[in-house]
């Protein structure tokens, strides 16, 4: 089939909350539970070393993993150079760098498990 | 001694009728349900302090025992007409004819009707309700969904009725969004294992203490907040709802399955404020509420002298506001009647 819009047709754009697998979002909710007062203003991401230089946007990155769309984490979280500025800004007091970290961990044990 | 006519018997024109009372004007407050309090009786526990609405209305109507104040319920003026002299008669449907100095409109709000935006499902499908029925079940401690089941899955939706060219109403009712979060906090203490979520446009937290609930609600009740605004909502087999919307945080499209789906309805001007209006001439803003003269030093006199506005018939407002507005209002009256040396 003929791919016209430069995504696969068959692979669904929209966020399926009822099939996907929160077990990272459940993890991170337990382990970084300041994670759970984001207001998604961006100010993280504005300031963010790695994403003034890649595609990579922490903000986007935690939410998706919010909503158990956590395909993609492991190759973004890898951008991130963990040097804590997202956590100076944050108006919430979101722990974003322990919060990397954990999904890091998540990531690893999971595949551990997987292997 | 002075005399004002008060229509509507809610927050608004109890406490403008005590504080006028004690200021030795005789008050005719004319209430047309059989009880005083308005829409404070449509509610259980109130924002920010959880404090039962019942026990706020026993305060207002207790001040009402007042040897100047003459409470009409059930009652409703015919029609209000303005004499020549500047007094203002008012016959009521009782037959009886009240005549004043001075008139407040104190006629409140409505709730919008949630039929009107169809694509809800709201009397349609079983388990979509109100914001107001919502309230009822907190007063019996239980809820369940239409089937009799504990629902697993809840969410509740903003600005249904407001901020929505669709229906007529550009304006926002101010208080859904603080309504949502306390909802959502009372929900979590009756559904400790359900997942809650709210799907808002902007989170408006204007008041005292209402920003840190929000925050409370995310942290110590993980209530869960998508800024998107629901599309539609369908029905499946199992009387659940699919709904659809964008989690524009993150710019996708979400579908998610909900057991019970609460819709905050935004508020409109009451039948009364628009009928009171109507008849005495006074101006109205677009969104259909009374328009006062300057909104900020004449915000309770109205375009007709004499005939002042107090609480949510000039604007969506919470209960802290509504009490300041008929305060401020009765001292306006106040110094009305003593300059025309009534
Ligand atoms: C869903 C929801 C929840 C809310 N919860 C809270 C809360 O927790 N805390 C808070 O601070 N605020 C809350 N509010 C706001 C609060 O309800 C209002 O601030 C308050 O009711 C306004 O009082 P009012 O007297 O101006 O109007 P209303 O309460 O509307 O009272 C108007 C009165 O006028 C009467 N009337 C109307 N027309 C006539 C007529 N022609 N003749 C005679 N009588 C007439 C009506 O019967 C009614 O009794 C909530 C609002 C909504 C929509
Ligand atoms: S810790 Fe990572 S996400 Fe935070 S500012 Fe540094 S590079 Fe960006
Ligand atoms: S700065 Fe904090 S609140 Fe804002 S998006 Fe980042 S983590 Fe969320
Ligand atoms: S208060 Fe919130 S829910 Fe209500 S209309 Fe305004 S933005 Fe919408």
């Amino acid at each position: 089939m003929i791919n016209f819009w430069g995504y696969s047709i068959s692979e669904t754009r929209s966020i399926n909350y009822d099939k996907n697998d929160k077990a990272m979002t459940e993890y991170i909710a337990a382990t970084v539970p300041s994670s759970k007062l984001c207001i998604g203003c961006g100010g993280c991401t504005a300031g963010c070393t790695a994403g003034n230089l890649t595609d990579f946007n922490i903000r986007k990155v935690q939410m998706l993993m919010k909503r158990g769309e956590t395909k993609d984490a492991k190759e973004q979280l890898q951008k991130c150079m963990l040097c804590g500025k997202c956590m100076l800004v944050c108006p919430r007091g979101v722990e974003t760098r322990k919060m990397i970290l954990e999904m890091l961990n998540f990531i690893k044990t999971n595949q551990k498990l997987e292997d | 001694m002075a005399k004002v006519i008060i229509i509507g018997g809610g927050p608004a024109g109890c406490e403008a009728a005590h504080q006028l009372a004690n200021q030795g004007i005789e008050v005719e407050l004319v209430e047309k349900s059989n009880e005083t309090g308005g829409n404070l009786n449509n509610w259980y526990q109130l924002f920010p302090d959880r404090k039962y609405a019942k026990d706020l209305n026993a305060i207002l109507k207790g001040h009402l025992e007042h040897p100047n104040i003459r409470l009409h319920l059930g009652m409703e003026p015919k029609k209000i007409e303005k004499s020549k002299t500047g007094k203002f008669n008012v016959p009521l449907t009782d037959g009886s004819l009240l005549e004043g100095d001075s008139l407040l409109v104190a006629t409140g709000f409505k709730i919008f009707d949630a039929r009107r935006k169809e694509e809800y499902g709201y009397g349609i499908y079983e388990n979509v309700i109100t914001s107001v029925e919502l309230e009822n079940m907190f007063y019996n401690h239980a809820i369940t969904t239409a089937g009799g089941n504990t629902p697993k899955r809840v969410g509740i939706i903003h600005c249904v009725g407001s901020r929505d060219e669709k229906v007529c109403n550009y304006h926002c009712s101010k208080l859904c969004c603080i309504t949502g979060v306390k909802q959502a906090i009372e929900i979590r203490e009756l559904l400790p294992e359900a997942e809650i979520f709210c799907f808002y446009m902007d989170m408006r937290m204007f008041g005292p203490g209402y920003e840190e609930m929000y925050r409370e609600a995310q942290e110590k009740y993980n209530i869960k907040f998508i800024r998107g605004r629901l599309s539609e909502a369908a029905e499946n087999m199992q009387k659940q709802l699919q709904i659809k919307v964008e989690d524009t945080l993150v710019g996708k499209p979400l579908r998610m399955t909900l057991d019970m789906m609460i819709l905050l309805v935004g508020m409109e001007s009451s039948e009364g404020t628009r009928q009171t209006a109507g008849e005495l001439g006074l101006n109205l803003a677009p969104n259909g509420f009374i328009q006062p003269q300057d909104p900020h030093y004449r915000n309770n006199f109205t375009n007709v002298e004499g005939v002042f506005v107090a609480g949510c018939g000039s604007a969506p407002m919470n209960l802290t506001d509504t009490l300041a507005d008929a305060r401020s209002a009765a001292s306006c009256i106040t110094a009305y009647v003593k300059n025309h040396k009534i």
